[in-house]
């Protein structure tokens, strides 16, 4: 993986937020996300809307989507289990729902807590009715999430990237 | 057709409380939380500008969220029950952060699961809804109890601020005066509402 690689992948989701006229972005915060947290914070156009838990999100776009404002939900992995219940909102009312869901329990994953809903967390949205892509080469990344954000919006339903832990690297819990 | 404000209990009627409260609302945008509030607004005058919930237990009140912030110059009002707004306490949280003004959260307090055969809520036992959205940090709180607040009321849900309210009701169970189950019909009949056809060709 190349450095700026996996450097300008954030800004270039962050392009395709622009591209894609996103003006309310969801979210848990993630490690994986810093970055695009924080150029979205620092869009006046972008309204960011820090959540709870991220069931939150969910209901939170589908109120934005009745009044013509398109958004996207961003959250760790963990977070897709508190989701699941409340996408029945975007399958019952045919709501574009865009998630870019960073991995946790994934490739090199340290901390077993993480594991069990990692490892389900592409099975349990596909239950739930979501069209789900994975990206776990860097320069799979923004190709995917403009396609999860065009399958959510021209389909009108659930659609999801997940961005692999071989693109963001396991998190470490030593120095080494 | 007319309710008695005052139920068997002494408490405030839901359905006088709704039809109180929705009395001229002019483009005021109205969330329902699934069971009896969705009942309630449907009861009143089923509309385009109505979205009775059938599910999603817990997210009304983010739902009057995204819809407020995406349309800051409508009025948006959520009207849910204190076992839906329960199981949301978070989104409690994160309104109180955004606090647009145009939204105002209505729980219509049974202190009961009035779907599921009358269990009671944590209500029931004194937790307090309006205490902690005032501990939130919403600019406006109000709890209601009596009839002659009603107008009070009604008048705080359209004047500026973030409001969150709460109204002790009566507990007995009303006639089923059902809203339509299809729920991208909801949806499309409130987006044409608000953008007018040009809502269904949005991408």
């Amino acid at each position: 993986m190349q450095a700026d690689t996996a450097t300008a992948w954030p800004d270039e989701i962050f392009g395709l937020f622009k591209r894609h006229a996103i003006r309310q972005v969801a979210l848990v915060p993630d490690a994986g996300h810093a970055r695009l947290i924080q150029l979205c914070a620092a869009d006046n156009t972008i309204e960011l809307v820090t959540l709870s838990s991220e069931q939150e999100g969910i209901a939170l776009l589908a109120g934005a989507w009745l009044g013509g404002v398109k958004g996207v939900l961003l959250m760790q992995s963990s977070g897709v289990g508190n989701c699941i219940n409340m996408l029945s909102l975007a399958i019952n009312h045919r709501t574009p729902m865009p998630m870019i869901v960073t991995m946790r329990g994934d490739f090199g994953e340290f901390n077993p807590a993480q594991v069990p809903m990692g490892h389900a967390t592409q099975t349990v949205l596909e239950a739930m009715g979501t069209l789900v892509h994975r990206a776990d080469r860097a320069e799979d990344v923004v190709p995917t999430v403009d396609s999860t954000l065009r399958l959510a919006f021209n389909t009108l339903r659930p659609a999801a990237t997940l961005i692999g832990q071989r693109v963001l690297g396991a998190k470490t819990f030593s120095k080494e | 057709m007319t309710d008695d404000l005052i139920g068997p209990s002494g408490r405030l009627d839901r359905r006088a409380m709704c039809r109180a409260v929705l009395a001229e609302r002019g483009d005021m945008l109205v969330i329902a939380g699934l069971g009896a509030p969705a009942w309630d607004i449907t009861a009143i005058g089923d509309c385009a500008e109505n979205f009775p919930l059938w599910g999603g237990m817990g997210g009304a009140a983010m739902i009057g969220l995204g819809l407020a912030l995406a349309q800051p110059q409508r009025k948006v009002l959520v009207i849910t029950g204190d076992g839906e707004m329960l199981m949301g306490l978070g989104s409690v949280a994160t309104i109180a952060v955004k606090r647009p003004p145009n939204l105002a959260i209505l729980v219509e307090d049974n202190e009961q699961y009035g779907e599921t055969g009358r269990q009671d809520t944590h209500t029931k036992f004194g937790v307090d809804l309006v205490a902690m959205a005032a501990g939130a940090g919403f600019p406006r709180t109000m709890k209601v109890t009596a009839p002659g607040e009603l107008a009070a009321l009604r008048a705080a849900i359209h004047a500026p601020g973030c409001l969150f309210a709460l109204a002790k009701i009566d507990p007995a169970p009303k006639p089923l005066v059902l809203p339509p189950r299809e729920g991208a019909y909801l949806q499309a009949r409130m987006r044409e509402s608000v953008m007018g056809p040009a809502a269904h060709h949005q991408v």
